[in-house]
């Protein structure tokens, strides 16, 4: 009877696991939310310098359609950007794990170009492309393109160096052992490199609308910043947090799309 | 009607035409007579490094299953890496129907301690590898291997994942994948050491069967010596210390005196021949 009942009772802390894991952020993140509007509304800080959240969530509302057109252009860059930092990391992924002297040569070279600061790149890009698309292309493309080469070429080694042999004994060619078992191996580690560069993409975006351009959450940030509207840049922060993890949701949801195995072995 | 034979010489370039060897200019369909699998006073050294073992000879048959029994670290798994053509030899050759292929890999069939099945292909994409790298088409190779599964008992496995089969299940996927490799020598290495013991007497009486009715010439090495003693026709005792500066070699093959018929592992472990065999090894192993 004793043991029935603990047998039951198994499978209750799980469900209250998952409604604690979403009720306790939930409920920290409106606290923090009253505190603020409260320590705005009481005058303890002067609403000149705050705005609530009541009035973002108002100037969210009222600049919507603003906030799209320029959330558009973002996007486009961000996208774009990551779409070649894909491209070029791979490229660099491949030569450095076939080619030793290429690692070598070039592992140095790209772990000191992550630690040129992007505000101090991105003034010279606009010098020298101008302030279209161009340059903040460039500059999502290079701060994309580090987490993707590094996590393919670490992908790449982490397979068994036994499963080399077996291939070689079935008289496999290089490409062969890299397309079909080189590749799938450094699929996990490819996509967790891809969420911390679709994270990179929009921030790198931004910050080169920062320093000019026509369009986007960048150039509006920067605009609405100059009129002193606090309430409005904290939407586009909303905005741009929101696009951030919108972004890591469709890579997670790629990821499972093409890691089916993975989800196999989740239910086994 | 299953094998597949490879053309082997000049199918992948020059590398046959490296090896100094009188035996190659007579390379062609083999000789009938010769042993399945051959190895002539191998002697084996690691790149720069002291042998590794010395002057090793050994052939396996048509239909046979031979172990190669010796203490870890003697040089067992050096052995097959030189028999496979992965490695070459400082000298000695390696004959297969009485062919030279010596240090040249893709003539004979390998599987190793672990099932190495690729986690991200399903299981007849697993068993079709060799034939893919062989230059099939996925589709052309799936047919093939399809009414294979059966035989092999993996039906109904072909779409699941390997991280879904149990441990017994996927060493079946990977012998199949080592069969359709299309070679009549196998090599396998501690092929079923990773297994639970049920499962792993299981697997010995299911080989057996299997390489008999595929007439293999299988060698397995094992520092198990039930398993070499249960399943081996003929046992090679290994002995020496290569990190202590001794090369291995062949202390003395072991004849397994095998009543004809019973030749199911389980049954014939349960033998007074079994003991004895199985004394003669160990006193080897030990002394």
């Amino acid at each position: 009877m004793a043991q029935g009942s603990r047998g039951e009772a198994r499978p209750a802390p799980h469900g209250t696991g998952r409604a604690r894991r979403v009720a306790i952020p939930l409920v920290t993140t409106l606290a923090i939310l009253m505190a603020w509007q409260l320590l705005v509304v009481c005058g303890i800080v002067p609403n000149f310098m705050l705005p609530t959240p009541t009035q973002v969530m108002a100037a969210l509302v009222g600049d919507f359609p603003l906030l799209v057109s320029n959330s558009a252009t973002t996007l486009a860059e961000s996208a774009l950007g990551l779409v070649i930092g894909c491209a070029v990391g791979f490229a660099f992924a491949v030569l450095m794990d076939r080619f030793e002297g290429f690692r070598l040569a070039f592992s140095p070279l790209i772990t000191i170009s992550q630690t040129i600061p992007t505000i101090a790149v991105a003034p010279i890009l606009i010098l020298w492309l101008g302030y279209g698309l161009a340059p903040k292309v460039v500059l999502v493309v290079l701060t994309t393109f580090f987490p993707i080469t590094v996590s393919l070429v670490s992908g790449f080694q982490s397979v068994d160096p036994d499963m080399v042999d077996l291939m070689r004994t079935m008289n496999a060619t290089r490409w062969q052992i890299f397309w079909q078992v080189k590749m799938p191996a450094a699929a996990e580690q490819f996509f967790s490199g891809l969420r911390i560069s679709a994270t990179y993409a929009i921030v790198g975006a931004v910050i080169s609308e920062w320093l000019g351009g026509f369009s986007g959450l960048g150039v509006y940030m920067t605009r609405v910043r100059k009129s002193f509207s606090y309430d409005r840049m904290f939407a586009v922060i909303i905005i741009i947090s929101a696009l951030s993890l919108a972004l890591m949701g469709l890579v997670d949801a790629l990821q499972r799309l093409c890691m089916p195995w993975k989800r196999a072995e989740g239910e086994k | 009607m299953l094998r597949r034979k490879r053309d082997a010489p000049g199918a992948d370039g020059g590398e046959e035409g490296t090896v100094p060897s009188p035996a190659t200019s007579s390379a062609g369909s083999g000789d009938p007579l010769a042993p399945s699998l051959e190895a002539r006073s191998l002697t084996l050294a690691w790149e720069g490094g002291p042998d590794v073992v010395r002057d090793v000879s050994l052939h396996v048959g048509s239909g046979e299953v031979v172990c190669l029994v010796g203490r870890s670290g003697c040089g067992k798994t050096t052995i097959l890496h030189a028999l496979s053509g992965l490695t070459r030899p400082v000298s000695g050759m390696v004959l297969l129907h009485g062919r030279d292929v010596t240090g040249t890999p893709g003539h004979v069939s390998y599987m190793l301690q672990k099932d190495l099945l690729i986690p991200s292909k399903r299981i007849i994409d697993n068993v079709c590898l060799p034939l893919v790298v062989g230059g099939m088409s996925r589709a052309e190779a799936r047919a093939k291997a399809e009414p294979l599964m059966e035989r092999f008992g993996l039906a109904g496995t072909e779409e699941r994942w390997p991280g879904e089969l149990s441990g017994g299940m996927r060493q079946r996927a990977a012998f199949m994948r080592t069969y359709l490799m299309g070679n009549d020598v196998v090599l396998l290495d501690e092929p079923f050491s990773a297994l639970d013991a049920l499962t792993r007497t299981d697997m010995r009486g299911w080989y057996c069967r299997m390489s008999a009715e595929l007439s293999l010439a299988t060698l397995a090495i094992t520092h198990d010596v039930d398993e070499a003693v249960s399943m081996a026709s003929r046992i090679y005792v290994l002995r020496g210390n290569p990190s202590g500066g001794v090369p291995s070699t062949i202390a003395r093959e072991v004849v397994v005196d095998r009543p004809k018929g019973a030749s199911a592992p389980e049954e014939f472990a349960l033998t007074p021949a079994f003991l004895e065999a199985k004394r003669e090894v160990l006193s080897l192993l030990g002394g």
